[in-house]
């Protein structure tokens, strides 16, 4: 085993550039991942997201740039590094006609586990699917589907877990089946690098989130940091007619106030700061959120 | 380099027996379907070519009856149609609609790994579903020969090539319509132009030539020797067969890793 120093990082990308063509996908991204913590990469569409996970399993081969995961230099050691961590994806690619338990042993056989009978009993345990171990993949819910994949990527106790837009597309209820299941990871010390574009998402699970956009990490931090330091105290949203929120737009704009669109409404951010009464009276003044901080950023709207 | 990378090494056997263990897991599943296919597909070609055209329009063909003839030709077509399109509609769908490799290379295992392991797992299917049309044959009359206990090796090495083909094309191809084109331009010529229903030399020169070329026809040749007789030049066969499986594995891997690596 490879063994890392816990002060060191379990992922360090300096430098990173992958293109398609024309097409910029990672651009001279740098970014660290301290061991036993729980990143949340945080972007919209077409951030570089999934670029980024599959640079980091040798997958996708960077243009330039320095990869470390697990302190082994990818691509040329990318297959030890992948056999110590798991990969949960985006997409279930389970095997819908073989077993639940069939599935998770080809795994532990694909990772070398030595007890594939126990590693694959621990998996069920985790995916709290035990009763239904002899089932085909295609007879269950989509909520077990979706922690028998968690399960499959864990099934070898990876030290280092990339999940790829974990709960996309997913109902509330299973999302927060997932949640507390990453959460257990978390707990239990396993670094794992979560990348989503749920704002909530980051906001419950992880440690300190890194906003990406264009191929790039643009923020870092805390949420409360990340929120505190590029959103403030207080968003303050107005809501009326169109030429009503142009004119308060320009108001707060004039006055070195973000304006972001929000729904119906629009959103000054950093409210307490205005001292001209560019924040109308009747505008709904809450806390400023990570969501505030997210479309500044990346001007894109959030989900 | 760590401990650990140097374990894990090049064509490490352990990535490839976990990869032919997803497809062992999978085919538990439609094994019945595949095989019901497999033994009644010669059986009608027998029915139909060895007892339909045999009694009415051919008699014996180089010194064979028609029936012994076919059934011994009929290997080849089991094999090509066992490897060449379940590579290639197989290792399409999976990379494609099913995301399977994405999956697996997430793992462990590389590229060279993984086409392996579908190589051979396709291969040793086709090993004994090419021998399928021989025991039909046995129920129509050939006899069995000690010599016909080598045709499920010569039916994998053959296969090999062929499933290294499929997985070469799925890799090439951008859509599966494509396919088309090498069923009707490869797969079919090869399958006809092998010597299995009549004899090649009563084609045109040009023809025999490129049937010599034919894994195919090697095949075929090799199954009627090992049924009635081995000759001095079976070795190059297989010699030659060997070296086209390798050949075009090492095609499928670079196909293969071009599509699956970004």
């Amino acid at each position: 085993m490879n063994e890392l120093d816990p002060s060191r990082e379990a992922i360090a990308l300096r430098g990173v550039v992958k293109t398609f063509g024309p097409i910029t996908a990672v651009d001279g991204l740098d970014l660290d991942v301290p061991t036993g913590i729980c990143l949340g990469l945080l972007g919209p569409n077409g951030a570089g997201k999934s670029t980024t996970m599959r640079l980091l399993t040798g997958q996708a081969i960077a243009d330039s740039g320095e990869l470390r995961v697990l302190e082994y230099e990818l691509p040329a050691e990318a297959k030890a590094a992948r056999a110590e961590m798991g990969v949960v994806p985006q997409l279930d690619n389970l095997d819908i006609d073989v077993t639940v338990e069939d599935n998770l042993a080809v795994f532990a056989r694909l990772y070398r586990v030595r007890d594939v009978a126990a590693a694959v009993d621990r998996a069920l345990d985790l995916a709290r699917l035990q009763a239904r171990r002899k089932a085909a993949v295609d007879e269950l819910s989509g909520g077990m589907r979706r922690r028998l994949l968690l399960a499959r990527g864990l099934v070898h106790e990876p030290r280092l877990v990339l999940l790829d837009e974990p709960t996309v597309g997913l109902d509330p209820q299973i999302r927060t089946q997932m949640w507390t299941l990453i959460d257990g990871l978390r707990s239990r010390g396993v670094t794992i690098l979560m990348s989503t574009h749920y704002i909530e998402e980051a906001e419950r699970l992880a440690d300190e989130v890194a906003v990406m956009a264009q191929g790039k990490v643009v923020a870092r931090g805390r949420p409360s940091e990340l929120i505190v330091k590029h959103a403030g105290r207080e968003t303050a949203e107005v809501y009326g007619p169109p030429d009503r929120l142009a004119e308060v737009r320009a108001a707060a704009e004039a006055e070195g106030l973000p304006v972001r669109p929000a729904g119906p409404a629009i959103a000054i951010v950093g409210a307490e700061r205005s001292s001209n009464g560019s924040v109308p009276e009747d505008a709904v003044r809450r806390a400023a959120s990570l969501e505030d901080v997210f479309v500044l950023l990346t001007g894109e709207e959030a989900e | 380099m760590s401990a650990q990378a140097a374990r894990i090494r090049r064509l490490d056997p352990a990535a490839i027996t976990g990869v032919m263990s997803r497809e062992v897991a999978n085919f538990r599943t439609f094994w019945k379907a595949t095989t019901f296919s497999s033994l009644l597909e010669p059986t009608i070609y027998l029915l139909a070519f060895g007892l339909g055209l045999g009694a009415t329009v051919v008699n014996k063909v180089n010194g064979l009856d028609y029936v012994e003839f076919v059934g011994t030709g009929m290997v080849a077509t089991a094999v090509i149609f066992s490897s060449a399109l379940p590579a290639m509609f197989g290792t399409f769908v999976k990379h494609r609609f099913q995301r399977t490799y994405d999956a697996i290379l997430a793992a462990p295992v590389d590229v060279e790994e993984l086409v392996t392991a579908e190589m051979l797992f396709i291969s040793l299917r086709a090993g004994v579903y090419g021998c399928f049309p021989l025991l039909v044959s046995f129920a129509f009359g050939l006899d069995p020969t000690p010599g016909m206990l080598l045709v499920p090796l010569f039916a994998f090495v053959t296969a090999l090539g062929f499933a290294a083909f499929g997985i070469a094309v799925a890799g090439t191809v951008s859509k599966i319509d494509q396919f088309n084109y090498v069923t009707t331009l490869v797969v079919t010529p090869l399958f006809l132009v092998a010597g299995t229903f009549f004899p090649i030399d009563q084609l045109p020169e040009g023809f025999q030539i490129l049937a010599q070329l034919n894994p195919l026809h090697q095949l075929v040749e090799l199954v009627r020797h090992a049924a009635f007789g081995f000759e001095a030049t079976d070795l190059l066969r297989l010699g030659g067969l060997a070296a086209f499986s390798f050949a075009m594995w090492r095609l499928a891997v670079r196909q293969m890793t071009r599509r699956l690596v970004d």
